[in-house]
């Protein structure tokens, strides 16, 4: 066995935890369109490779062959930097999601997880907070106006949206006391007690993170800052070739992260019904070594957390052709009278119930 | 005197100038965005990794972008900047003089309390012991904060509200 | 006002109750809606590999048919470039010489038939007018896509039929016999 300093372990976990989350955004593009033929009686794209598996290969292909197109007067710097800051944003905050529990052989032992910080939750929201700012500097910097108009739409949008999930969030911290997502992912594992996993206790709650995770990620039926209808291509009218590309890209990177933070918040993250007794069985009647017995949970419990993960990715893309765009007023009477006074109501319910011991 | 610690006091008056200097307003709010990163990054440094992430969303991620928001509808650039007067930027020269000179003389005689390694809680920074500080020792301020925020929070609540009789288009 | 018929739907706008407010009832109903067309039969036709079958009585190629002996049927009366009403159909006739009894039937003969496939608009028209069964419109073929447009003036070389008689258009104008029978049930059906 290679034996590796504890970060070197470490940097391999980053290194597997970027690509995974490039590969699923990848094959989210095309996801997305075998989906949507799906759900309108078609059968989507079908000739690149079996199945048009090779299909993002051959769009990549496209992008990065296209024309690099920059439209007079623009500010060729910000022009640039704009779609560069929407995908390390995007990519930033799979860095702190816990994607399975620890792993040992011999006496190494890590966690399939990029980096453990206290702040992990703080860090994604933070970290999404900042992705508007993408948008914002594309939009700006085309020297258009239907860029502008997006941008700006995605601006105050992602503002106001992002107050109401702040507050269903905060719902959560009170119940798990903690803003490691390791910690409380671990915390809807109590041996016995598998039904408690977040969503039990915060229905609520979890249906306004819904709701506020399509608004951050501009997905229908809030996908105000790109509708084609009124702003021909929103902020990314202007662009072509692979900056396009990376607004597209993050967009589906930003689904992923914000589907995999929804599991590990509400859905268990890597944890499944009845892990302890499965390892348990399998150290005790089956002869296994614990540590072995503990990687085979750890390595379901990472896949069932991926299969969570696309469950949600699948639910983003059958919102998005069942439901039909707000208008802008609506977008925003929704978020400011509905779902805020909502949050707040949803942190009273749940003080109120840790106060009556209802929950702990 | 770490290197990362002179890296970032470096970046932060870097783009602190930038921000000053700048003639395209967008510029000098991105400097100024900038600015927070290295101020959260000098958090981290101290290990207040709460603090960080709180600058960031807070600042960063919500207030700078109302900045950009509005500095973007106002479309200011050379042409529209009104003719400042000689006189003015005197003055104006003077004033930021005046007040740098007095933030050295305030700053001159500071003693930084001895840090004794032993005794010292390197955990101070982190959000638990925060919030027993703020729950404590501060724990009325902390409570009228929140008040107020929750009062601007329904006031912008009962703005968007429709009133009765306002037309549903 | 007097309606006119009674099928006139009564609408009423009264408020909404709480559920309807909530919209969550709704959005479920369309999430169902959509799931049910997840699962129904697609209806796309895949092309290279399928295709979609032919109307029986569908006009395509033009074709200049043989006789039972291979000779060439059509005696370039013309009659159908007169009958074409997109003017698409020009032709050369020519004296049958000695010794050329078994290429042509008639004594005249056309030495070029030339079909523009850009203005042809294949009504058929050409069809009717002949009145030595010559010209038919083929049910199973169409005139494929070019890049060049001196390639959809199809001459002699490309509209004659073969002369093996193996190697003709199988159904040219003739119908199945199923399907002659489906199109005589059809007609009779309908009344003239």
């Amino acid at each position: 066995m290679i034996e590796l300093p504890a970060l070197g372990w470490q940097s391999i976990v980053i290194f597997v935890v970027f690509a995974v989350s490039l590969l699923i955004a990848t094959y989210c593009t095309y996801a997305e369109r075998v989906i949507a033929a799906f759900l309108q009686d078609r059968v989507g794209p079908d000739r690149a490779g079996p199945y048009g598996l090779a299909q993002p290969l051959a769009d990549a292909v496209k992008m990065f062959t296209k024309e690099e197109f920059f439209p007079g007067g623009a500010n060729k710097a910000l022009f640039v930097f704009g779609p560069c800051l929407a995908m390390i944003t995007a990519l930033m905050s799979s860095a702190v999601i816990p994607f399975g529990n620890n792993i040992s052989f011999g006496n190494n032992a890590f966690f399939l997880q990029g980096i453990e910080v206290n702040i992990g939750m703080l860090w994604v929201f933070g970290v999404v907070s900042l992705g508007v700012y993408g948008v914002m500097i594309g939009g700006w910097a085309s020297n258009n106006k239907f860029s502008l108009l997006g941008a700006i739409r995605a601006a105050s949008q992602n503002i106001s949206y992002e107050l109401a999930m702040g507050l269903s969030l905060i719902a959560v911290l009170m119940i798990s006391g903690t803003l490691s997502l390791r910690e409380i992912t671990i915390q809807q594992s109590i041996p016995g007690e598998w039904a408690m996993w977040n969503i039990v206790r915060q229905p609520l709650g979890f249906i306004i993170f819904l709701v506020c995770a399509f608004a951050e990620t501009n997905r229908t039926p809030f996908d105000l800052p790109e509708c084609e209808t009124e702003l021909v291509g929103g902020y990314h009218t202007e662009y072509s070739s692979m900056k396009l590309g990376l607004y597209l890209f993050s967009e589906y990177v930003n689904i992923f992260v914000v589907s995999a933070v929804m599991s590990v918040l509400y859905f268990g993250g890597f944890n499944f019904p009845f892990q302890y007794e499965l390892r348990d069985w399998l150290a005790s009647s089956q002869g296994w070594e614990l540590a072995s017995a503990q990687n085979l949970i750890t390595a379901l419990g990472t896949v069932l957390l991926f299969g969570k993960i696309f469950a949600f990715i699948f639910f983003f893309m059958w919102i998005r052709w069942t439901l039909p765009r707000f208008r802008y007023d609506q977008l925003m009477r929704l978020g400011w009278t509905i779902l805020i006074p909502l949050a707040v109501v949803n942190i009273l319910i749940t003080g109120g119930l840790i106060t009556f011991g209802v929950i702990k | 005197m770490s290197p990362l610690f002179l890296f970032l006091s470096f970046v932060a008056l870097l783009s602190a100038l930038g921000v000053v200097f700048a003639k395209n307003p967008i510029h000098s709010v991105l400097f100024l965005i900038l600015t927070f990163f290295s101020l959260s990054g000098h958090y981290l440094l101290l290990n207040a990794q709460f603090l960080a992430a709180v600058n960031i969303i807070v600042y960063a991620g919500a207030i700078m972008v109302l900045f950009l928001f509005v500095i973007m509808f106002l479309n200011l650039n050379v042409d529209t900047e009104p003719h400042k007067p000689a006189l003015a930027k005197i003055a104006a020269a003077i004033a930021g003089g005046s007040l740098f000179v007095i933030m050295i003389v305030a700053l001159r005689d500071i003693q930084l309390p001895a840090v004794n390694g032993t005794t010292f809680d390197s955990q101070i920074g982190m959000v638990d012991k925060l919030g027993m500080v703020l729950f404590t020792t501060y724990k009325l301020p902390f409570e009228l904060a929140s008040i107020l925020l929750l009062v601007a929070m329904v006031g912008a609540v009962m703005l968007g509200k429709r009133e009765t009789g306002e037309r549903h288009f | 006002m007097q309606p006119l018929t009674n099928r006139a739907k009564k609408l009423e706008k009264k408020p909404m109750t709480l559920a309807e407010r909530a919209y969550l009832p709704a959005i479920f109903q369309g999430l169902s809606i959509t799931m049910r067309h997840f699962f129904m039969k697609k209806a796309t036709v895949r092309y290279p590999e399928e295709v979609r079958p032919f109307s029986p009585i569908f006009r395509g190629l033009h074709v200049l048919k043989r006789d039972e002996q291979g000779r060439e049927r059509c005696t370039a009366c013309g009659l159908c470039a007169v009958a074409c009403p997109a003017e698409a159909i020009t032709m050369v006739a020519g004296e049958r010489k000695k010794g050329e009894e078994g290429l042509y039937r008639e004594e005249k003969y056309a030495i070029s038939y030339e079909v523009n496939m850009l203005r042809c608009i294949f009504c058929g028209l050409c069809e009717e007018a002949c009145p030595k069964a010559a010209v038919y419109l083929q049910a199973d073929k169409m005139a494929p896509p070019r890049f060049e447009r001196d390639e959809f003036i199809y001459g002699k070389d490309r509209l004659v039929e073969p002369v093996d008689p193996t190697k003709r258009s199988v159904r040219g104008i003739q119908l199945t016999p199923e399907q002659a029978a489906a199109l005589s049930n059809k007609m009779a059906q309908q009344p003239a």
